[in-house]
């Protein structure tokens, strides 16, 4: 926003009933006229945040994204186009009350499943795309996570262009069992495939990216980056407390930590995500292609 | 012997079977004819105790503390195992072992899992519970086995690998995916076989190969049926009921077309005699090694690709949409 609409633009808005949540933002969408960020405890106006790309205007929380949102605000206008939005969740343990759950957060999310997959330019440069979902069962992979990604994958194989995928995790879910272990097996195996083809692949980890998703495609990008502050890592933190009988550092399994032990290439600020995939886009246009 | 809650029955009329044995053997009275009918009814016992268990009880089995590990059968297996260490980064990690050894006459790598048999053992060794370095350890020495033509055997035996910090900082996660992400592209056969617990990624990092196998009571699985039952539930102890949930044993793995072949085991369980165990698991993998021998390197990573791109269950309905 520019300074000099700063005051002009606000000042008929003085309404007083604007933090008073509408029906849906009590249902975790939030669609009210302001927001707190939930770290610095800061109020902005919604159309502020999102100006400012979900990040918070004071202490720099990067909200979580919604699939569609990430699509927005990263891909070129109307350049995306959606792969395997028919593959929907089965029981395939016949696991008692799954299925329920899925339909509640169908209805919830709009969304399908935890991911939305496609291919798309960032300025006019063509990519396959992953978006991962966390509002959709935690964004846990299940069967239809592990095969969207990998039609994706043969998707960018089959157009020669690169994959970049936006992780956003628990892990494995827990209700197709083993079935959600080898999707870290599927996906793992495409990569592969990609990788041996020369394909540029990207992963960026957002929060949280965790168990089965970090200890597979998200750690396999040529390039691995991550949004500040994301929780990253195997094991959960209680879990490690209780078998190494101490208390984990506050920072601990956050992107800035695995940024120093080296196992991340960059955290990046969602300000300049665009810019840096775009030139990372830009330098591997040789890439991408069969050899 | 530690035997199991399950096995209680067959214990009990074993033990009065020895009893009338050393009576006859001290007394006059003979008691033969009866000792026989006990004897009859104690197979009959064995058959249904044993053909009948739980996912339950295949969990106690496949944690028995005398469940014959990877280093107790690699002398039954193998000729001239030559350990090797290290992952060249870091240190080596004694929850894996690897090295070079003959089968049948033939070069291979052997790789696995290794619990400690005591509780001494078991600390140096993590209780089977892998760091990073020991999976880089075992890519290292995949990589050196593609270079010289020799095929893999991994043998899976792990809780899972270790929730640590140190852990996490080098980098349990990328140790783990690497693992996954090289086998998928090894052009040389690789042969998995669960002999224990096969517990989630921890597993899964020696577990990408051309063959699956599973020793008859073992379990493979994303989770233990405690961590699940405390996730799902709230209620660790409802675990039994999980395991059942989330099919975890060898015969539901094979139904949901992840295993290739079920290893029988000795009846009661491998720990009866390891030995004999060795000679079963032998008799599958023979001919598998075989068979995969025969294929061309390139058709090997082709099929492998193929294998895993078809496990899964979804719906789909087509939408038109895509082009």
């Amino acid at each position: 926003m520019a300074i000099k609409n700063m005051f002009t633009k606000q000042k008929p808005k003085k309404i007083k009933y604007a933090t008073i949540p509408s029906e849906a933002a009590k249902q975790d969408v939030p669609e009210g006229i302001m927001q707190k960020c939930p770290k610095c405890k800061k109020i902005m106006y919604t159309k502020e945040l999102e100006k400012n790309l979900h990040v918070c205007l004071g202490c720099g929380y990067h909200y979580p994204l919604k699939a569609h949102e990430r699509i927005k605000i990263l891909l070129d206008e109307g350049s995306f186009r959606e792969l395997d939005a028919g593959l929907s969740t089965a029981n395939p343990l016949e696991f008692p009350g799954y299925e329920e759950k899925i339909e509640a957060d169908r209805k919830k999310t709009g969304l399908n499943e935890a991911i939305v997959t496609g291919v798309g330019t960032i300025d006019g440069y063509p990519s396959a795309f992953a978006f991962m979902d966390s509002s959709f069962r935690m964004g846990s992979m299940g069967s239809v996570v592990g095969e969207k990604i990998t039609r994706a994958v043969e998707e960018a194989i089959r157009l020669q262009i690169p994959f970049i995928i936006f992780t956003a995790s628990g892990g494995a879910r827990m209700q197709e069992g083993v079935l959600s272990l080898m999707q870290m097996a599927k996906t793992g195996a495409a990569f592969k495939r990609m990788s041996d083809r020369g394909g540029l692949i990207i992963s960026v980890m957002t929060h949280p990216t965790t168990g089965g998703v970090s200890a597979s495609f998200a750690s396999l990008g040529d390039f691995n980056f991550a949004e500040p502050g994301a929780l990253i890592g195997f094991a959960g933190r209680r879990i490690i407390e209780q078998t190494i009988r101490e208390k984990l550092p506050e920072d601990f399994q956050t992107a800035e930590f695995l940024l120093q032990c080296g196992q991340l290439d960059a955290v990046l600020h969602r300000s300049e995500m665009k810019e840096k995939l775009s030139f990372l886009l830009d330098i591997h246009q040789t890439g991408g292609g069969e050899r | 012997m530690t035997g199991l809650e399950f096995e209680k029955p067959v214990r009990d009329l074993q033990e009065k079977i020895a009893e009338l044995k050393s009576f006859t053997s001290t007394s006059d009275l003979d008691l033969s004819d009866e000792i026989e009918k006990l004897e009859l009814r104690l197979k009959k016992l064995e058959d249904d105790i044993y053909n009948s268990m739980t996912p339950w009880d295949r969990v106690q089995m496949a944690r028995h503390p005398n469940r014959p590990t990877t280093l107790d059968y690699i002398p039954c297996l193998f000729e001239n195992f030559f350990e090797l260490h290290g992952d060249r980064a870091y240190g080596d990690d004694a929850a894996i072992v690897a090295g070079i050894a003959k089968y049948h006459g033939q070069p291979v790598t052997v790789i696995g899992h290794q619990r400690g048999r005591d509780t001494k053992e078991n600390i140096q060794r993590t209780f089977g519970m892998p760091h990073p370095e020991g999976y880089r350890k075992a890519l290292r020495l995949m990589k050196q086995a593609e270079k010289f033509n020799r095929p893999i055997v991994c043998l899976i035996d792990t809780k899972g690998a270790y929730p640590g910090k140190a852990a996490e900082e080098r980098g349990q996660s990328e140790a783990i995916a690497r693992n996954i992400f090289e086998m998928a592209g090894l052009s040389v056969p690789i042969i998995c076989i669960v002999i224990g617990e096969g517990g989630s990624g921890g597993a899964l990092a020696l577990g990408v190969g051309d063959r699956l196998f599973m020793l008859e009571n073992s379990t493979y699985s994303v989770i233990s049926p405690e961590g699940a039952a405390a996730l799902l539930w709230k209620d660790a102890g409802l675990a039994k009921r999980a395991a059942e949930t989330m099919k975890i044993t060898a015969p539901d793995l094979r139904s949901l077309g992840i295993v290739d072949e079920i290893i029988p085991e000795v009846r009661g369980g491998a720990h009866r005699d390891a030995k004999k165990q060795a000679e079963l698991i032998d008799a599958v993998l023979q001919p598998a090694m075989k068979e995969l021998q025969k294929t061309e390197h390139a058709a090997l990573v082709d099929q492998r690709y193929e294998k895993y791109k078809r496990i899964g269950g979804y719906a789909e309905q087509t939408t038109g949409l895509k082009d």
